[in-house]
C-alpha cells in the first residue's frame, strides 16, 4: 500500500473540546490529523486521558467538533448524525451490556443489526429465513454461540455477548470498523480467543479497523500499523516493515519520553 | 351473571388501555402520565363530536388523532425538550384538563342521551344486556391487538423494540430513537384517546374527572396477566394485557361485593397495583420464587 493513493477516512486538524463555556473547558483532541487507509488495521495506543475514547466518539460522531473535518472516501462527513454515520461505520463496545438488546434474541439482534443504517420499514422482519446464515455467521466464532441463537442475550456469557457485538458489527460490511477495547471486560483466556477471531475476521475480510487497546502484545502483535495519542495528538504511528520490527521494550521506552 | 357479563365486557373494553400502555411501560421502558390527559381527552372529543351530529365512528377515530397529538407533545417534550418523561406527561396531561373544559364547551360533563353512538345499531340493540360491550370490547381489542402483533414483527417494529431494550445499541445501528419515542407516545396515546371515546359511549357520557386513576387501571391489567401467565412471548403477552384487564374486572366487582363502593376503587385498584408490583421482592423475602418461575432457558430450542 503506497501512501500516495487517497485515504478512506481522513481526520483533519481535528479540535474537540468538552465544557465548553465553562470554567472547566478542556481541549480533549488538539489539532488531530490520521489518515486512514483502506484494509488499515490499526491499533492505537495512549494511556487514559490521552484522547482515545474522543478519537473514536468524534467518528462516530456523538462528540460534535470544535473545528477541523473529517472525510470519508472523499466526502465531508464533519456535521453528519451518529444513525446516518452508522451507514459505513460499525462499532463495538467495551462494555458487554452496551453492544446487545438484553431481552431480545441473538438471532433478533443479528436480524436488526443487518439493517444497520438502513431505513426500517412496515416488511416484516422474516426471522426464519435467516437462521441459517445465523446459524454459519455465529460458528465462525468457534464459542457455541450459534446454539444459543433463540436465547436472551441477557443469559449469555460476557465473551459470547462481546463475539456477537463484533459480528453485530461486521455481518453488514461497514467501511470502518471502531473496536473500543472491546476485550477488555473478559477474562484473559475468553479476551484471547476473541482477538484471534477478530484477527481472523479482520484480515480475511479485509477490513478497514481501529482497535484501542491496553495491552501492548495485542497492540503489537495485530494489525498493520500502531498509532500513539498523547494529549489528544498522535505522538507515534509505525506501518508495515517499521510495525513488525517494533518490540515492546522500544514501545516502553517511547512511553515513558512522553510521561 | 349479567354482573359477570358486564365485569368481561368492561375488561374488555378497558383492555385497548393496557395494550397501549403496554408499548410505553413495557417496549419503551417508562411510565407515561400523559394517558391521565388523553383518556378524557379522546372522550371529550368523540362526545362533543356525537353532540353536534358527527358518525359515531368517524368521532372516534377523532379522539384517537386528538390522543396521538397529546402523545406527540409529551414526546417532543422528552426528545427535544429534554424534560425528564414523568414530568413531560404530568404537564401534558394537566394542560388537558384545561383543553377537554374547552372541548365540551366549558361544562365538565357531557350527555349523549339520545344521540347515535356505536352502541346505538340495531344488532347490538338486539344483544342480551351488557353484550353489546362484550362485542365491541372484543372486536376492538382484537383488531389492536392482531395489528400490534404484525407491527412488532416489521423491520420499523423491531427498531421500535430495541430503542427500548438498549438506546446506546439502536443508535448505534442506525436507528433515530427520539423518532421511535415519538411514534411509541402517538399510537400509545392514540390508543388510549380511542379507549377513551369508547368507554365515554358505553357510559352515556363524557366526565372531565373520568381520567383519574386510568394509568393505575391500566397498568394493573398488564402486571395482572404477567403475574398470572409468568413468562410469556411478546405476542403472548399483549394477549395476557386483556386477560389481566378482565381479571381486574372481576376483581373489582368481587370488592364493590364485599361492600365497598365505588368511591373507595381508585384506593383499592393502587393497593393491587401495589401489591402486584412488589410481588418479585415479597416472593423473594417469603421465599415464593418456586411458585412464581422465571426462567428463559427453555427457550434453547436446539
Amino acid at each position: 500500500m503506497t501512501q500516495n493513493e487517497t485515504p478512506l477516512l481522513a481526520l483533519k486538524n481535528i479540535v474537540t473540546k468538552v465544557n465548553v463555556g465553562t470554567p472547566n473547558e478542556v481541549s480533549i483532541l488538539q489539532g488531530l490529523n490520521l489518515d486512514v487507509y483502506d484494509g488499515d488495521f490499526i491499533t492505537v495506543l495512549g494511556s487514559n486521558g490521552a484522547g482515545k475514547s474522543t478519537l473514536f466518539n468524534t467518528i462516530g460522531g456523538g462528540l460534535p467538533v470544535d473545528s477541523g473535518s473529517i472525510q470519508l472516501n472523499g466526502k465531508d462527513i464533519t456535521h453528519l448524525s451518529v444513525e446516518k454515520r452508522t451507514a459505513f461505520l460499525a462499532r463495538v463496545f467495551q462494555d458487554p451490556k452496551m453492544g446487545t438488546a438484553p431481552r431480545m434474541t441473538v438471532a433478533e439482534n443479528l436480524l436488526l443489526a443487518m439493517h444497520r443504517g438502513k431505513r426500517r420499514t412496515l416488511k416484516l422482519r422474516g426471522l426464519k429465513q435467516q437462521l441459517p446464515h445465523f446459524k454459519a455467521i455465529t460458528a465462525t466464532m468457534k464459542n457455541g454461540l450459534e446454539t444459543r441463537l433463540n436465547t436472551a442475550t441477557e443469559n449469555l456469557s460476557g465473551g459470547q455477548r462481546q463475539a456477537l457485538s463484533f459480528l453485530m458489527a461486521t455481518e453488514q460490511r461497514p467501511d470502518v470498523l471502531l473496536l473500543d477495547e472491546h476485550t477488555a471486560a473478559l477474562d484473559p483466556k475468553t479476551s484471547a480467543e476473541l482477538m484471534h477471531q477478530t484477527n481472523e475476521h479482520v484480515t480475511q475480510e479485509k477490513l478497514t479497523c481501529l482497535m484501542i487497546t491496553h495491552h501492548l502484545d495485542d497492540a503489537l502483535t495485530y494489525g498493520n500499523r500502531l498509532i500513539v495519542l498523547d494529549q489528544g495528538k498522535i505522538k507515534f504511528d509505525v506501518r508495515g516493515e517499521a510495525k513488525a520490527a517494533l518490540t515492546k521494550e522500544k514501545l516502553l521506552s517511547f512511553f515513558d519520553t512522553i510521561e | 351473571m349479567s354482573m359477570i357479563v358486564s365485569s368481561i365486557g368492561q375488561g374488555l373494553l378497558w383492555a385497548s388501555l393496557g395494550v397501549a400502555l403496554f408499548l410505553t411501560f413495557r417496549i419503551l421502558d417508562f411510565a407515561d402520565m400523559t394517558v391521565e390527559g388523553t383518556f378524557p381527552l379522546g372522550a371529550a372529543v368523540a362526545v362533543t363530536a356525537i353532540s353536534n351530529g358527527m358518525n359515531p365512528y368517524l368521532a372516534s377515530g377523532l379522539a384517537f388523532i386528538a390522543g396521538a397529538l397529546a402523545g406527540l407533545i409529551t414526546a417532543l417534550l422528552y426528545t427535544k425538550g429534554k424534560v425528564p418523561i414523568l414530568l413531560a406527561g404530568i404537564l401534558v396531561m394537566t394542560a388537558c384538563s384545561s383543553i377537554n373544559l374547552r372541548v365540551m364547551g366549558g361544562s365538565s360533563n357531557v350527555s349523549l342521551l339520545g344521540k347515535t353512538t356505536i352502541f346505538s345499531g340495531d344488532f347490538l340493540k338486539s344483544l342480551p344486556k351488557y353484550f353489546d360491550s362484550v362485542f365491541v370490547g372484543l372486536v376492538v381489542i382484537i383488531i389492536i391487538t392482531v395489528l400490534l402483533i404484525i407491527f412488532l414483527q416489521t423491520n420499523l417494529g423491531q427498531a421500535f423494540i430495541v430503542t427500548g431494550d438498549n438506546r446506546v445499541m439502536a443508535r448505534s445501528i442506525g436507528i433515530n430513537t427520539d423518532n421511535m419515542t415519538i411514534m411509541g407516545l402517538m399510537v400509545s396515546n392514540g390508543i388510549i384517546g380511542l379507549g377513551g371515546a369508547l368507554i365515554a359511549q358505553n357510559n352515556g357520557y363524557a366526565d372531565v374527572s373520568m381520567g383519574i386513576g386510568i394509568i393505575v387501571i391500566a397498568l394493573a391489567s398488564i402486571i395482572i396477566g404477567e403475574v398470572v401467565f409468568g413468562e410469556l412471548t411478546l405476542n403472548q403477552r399483549l394477549v395476557a394485557v386483556t386477560l389481566g384487564s378482565v381479571i381486574y374486572q372481576f376483581v373489582r366487582l368481587l370488592v364493590l361485593q364485599l361492600g365497598f363502593n365505588t368511591n373507595d376503587m381508585n384506593l383499592l385498584s393502587a393497593l393491587i397495583l401495589a401489591i402486584c408490583l412488589m410481588l418479585p421482592r415479597l416472593s423473594k423475602a417469603l421465599h415464593l420464587t418456586h411458585v412464581i418461575k422465571k426462567g428463559v432457558a427453555k427457550y434453547d430450542a436446539e
